[in-house]
């Protein structure tokens, strides 16, 4: 694969905390369109990888490339640029509290001066119809909302400013078995609908397996395996077979205590 | 093992904190200078800070007030059965210089920066800091910025506020419990008073409105683990911003009057 179909292209990042290795040395490439979904055990990195692209956190060493451009060590203005291409999906929604919901969909809008406060509400409006709420929520604060309703403004919020990349943060965790897969019908809708490329992190199968087109498996904080979907039920590689089967036995232990 | 090693690890701790402190207070001070400005959040931390703090700060200007008058004069009758004249003046310079200032920043530690921690620490555990990152704005200039800039602005206006309940509380008391004549009360404090014992409190008003807000953005800002961190960092916000302030009243004391 060559760097110009990649989307994001990540080459030998690493990160630790202290004398925790968290990322060593991990490869991967997002390719222009497609959903990737990454998975792997609690406390892998898979939140650390994401960070990391993000600019939420600065890796020790390695490379990412976005469109080709280096993100690493950015400054300010420069990294702000690059996050105008993503949206982020977070693990519990993370609304900002002391605003309406509307306020919290058009927050990017306003924030890069992209428009009108008037326009940024019917903008809203829209957004929120996307994910299949109504124009009533738009004046409710998020703790006023369920936890299914948040995810959906949130999600709503991630796509207000028409992002190239959408990241999800493990978009099912909290989430009743439906409402999970009320979420996975939406991000599989929004990525087509808007053509951007989505990176996923998870632990939930169920939902790996209805979003993705590719499948990265994180492991001792490198990329273990990557294939398409359809090949992840016939894949011999001992550990995503123990994972994806949910197994207690096998080559991945369980770290019980960090 | 060695004995010296947890001194050595405290110490190395110490100056971390004292570090990302610095840090940290330099990197807000320059984002309440450059641009963009949120001049809506900047509003409604003026209207939180300076008018919701009014009723705590007028409270506890007036009752310090009417005790310094009552302790003023029950310790100088010892001394001199004629200290009447002497009341009104402690009473206005104690208020101004120390009193107003110091219970002021006090009671706006409790208030307000209590309050900055606990919210902008649910905030970093809610991941919404990340979320304002991805969206574009910095944290610190959408959050820490007009929080820093309403103390500073805010707490000397309700210092001068305070300073005068301060001073009607010791008249309430010297006139009406100790029977002074109401017109040489008033005549005492104002002949005595200086614009510089006001100005200096109104400078040690910003300050203290600085360090407190500077204390719970920080805490909060830097805070992780869950409620138990929000909650430490709550209380370390209040009790350093208590101590700090303490701390600079004497250092701006000795700067405006020791000489």
């Amino acid at each position: 694969m060559t760097t110009a179909e990649s989307k994001i292209r990540i080459r030998g990042l690493s990160k630790a905390f202290g004398d925790k290795v968290v990322l060593d040395g991990l490869d991967l490439d997002v390719c222009d369109g497609e959903s990737l979904v990454v998975i792997g055990g609690s406390g892998t990195g898979k939140s650390v990888l994401l960070k990391c692209i993000l600019g939420l956190i600065e890796p020790d060493s390695g490379s990412i490339q976005v469109d080709g451009v280096e993100t690493i060590g950015l400054g300010n203005a420069d990294r702000e640029a690059i996050n105008a291409k993503f949206g982020m999906l977070f693990q519990n929604s993370a609304l900002f509290d002391s605003l309406p919901v509307w306020e919290n969909v058009s927050f990017g809008l306003l924030a890069r001066r992209m428009t009108t406060r008037p326009e940024a509400r019917r903008i809203a409006v829209a957004k929120l119809a996307q994910v299949g709420l109504t124009d009533s929520v738009a004046a409710l604060y998020p703790a006023e909302l369920s936890g299914g309703m948040q995810k959906r403004v949130a999600l709503a919020r991630a796509i207000a400013t028409d992002p190239e990349i959408i990241f999800f943060d493990e978009p099912t965790t909290g989430l009743d078995p439906i409402m999970a897969d009320v979420i996975n019908d939406l991000i599989v809708k929004i990525t087509r609908e808007t053509a951007a490329t989505a990176l996923s992190i998870t632990h939930d199968m169920v939902s790996a397996r209805k979003i993705a087109h590719r499948v990265a498996m994180l492991y001792e904080g490198r990329i273990i395996w990557v294939g398409r979907v359809e090949e992840l039920e016939d894949c011999v590689e001992p550990h995503v077979d123990q994972f994806i089967h949910g197994r207690a036995e096998g080559p991945i232990r369980m770290a019980v205590r960090a | 093992m060695n004995p010296l090693q947890p001194v050595g690890a405290l110490f190395l701790g110490f100056l971390g904190t004292v570090g990302r402190l610095v840090i940290f207070t330099g990197q807000a001070l320059a984002a309440c200078v450059r641009p963009p400005f949120y001049f809506r959040s900047l509003l409604s931390q003026m209207v939180e800070v300076g008018y919701f703090s009014l009723p705590v700060v007028g409270l506890t200007a007036i009752f310090s007030g009417m005790v310094l008058a009552l302790q003023s004069y029950t310790g100088f009758a010892r001394f001199s059965p004629e200290a009447e004249g002497a009341i009104a003046n402690v009473v206005v310079v104690s208020i101004t210089r120390e009193l107003g200032p110091v219970l002021a920043g006090l009671m706006l530690a409790g208030r307000i920066g209590a309050a900055m921690a606990a919210e902008i620490g649910t905030m970093r555990v809610t991941q919404q800091l990340d979320a304002l990152t991805t969206l574009s704005t910095n944290p610190l200039k959408y959050l820490v910025a007009p929080r820093i800039i309403a103390g500073v602005v805010m707490l000397p206006f309700l210092v001068l506020i305070a300073n005068i309940i301060g001073v009607f509380g010791g008249y309430l008391v010297a006139v009406y419990k100790l029977d002074f004549n109401p017109t040489i009360y008033l005549q005492n404090t104002l002949d005595f008073l200086e614009p510089e014992d006001v100005i200096s409190g109104l400078v040690k008003a910003a300050a203290f409105g600085f360090i407190v807000t500077l204390m719970g953005c920080y805490h909060g800002y830097h805070s992780r683990g869950g409620a138990q961190g929000v909650g430490a960092a709550t209380t370390n916000a209040v009790v350093s911003a208590a101590i700090l302030i303490l701390c600079f009243n004497y250092i701006l004391t000795e700067m405006f009057f020791a000489r």
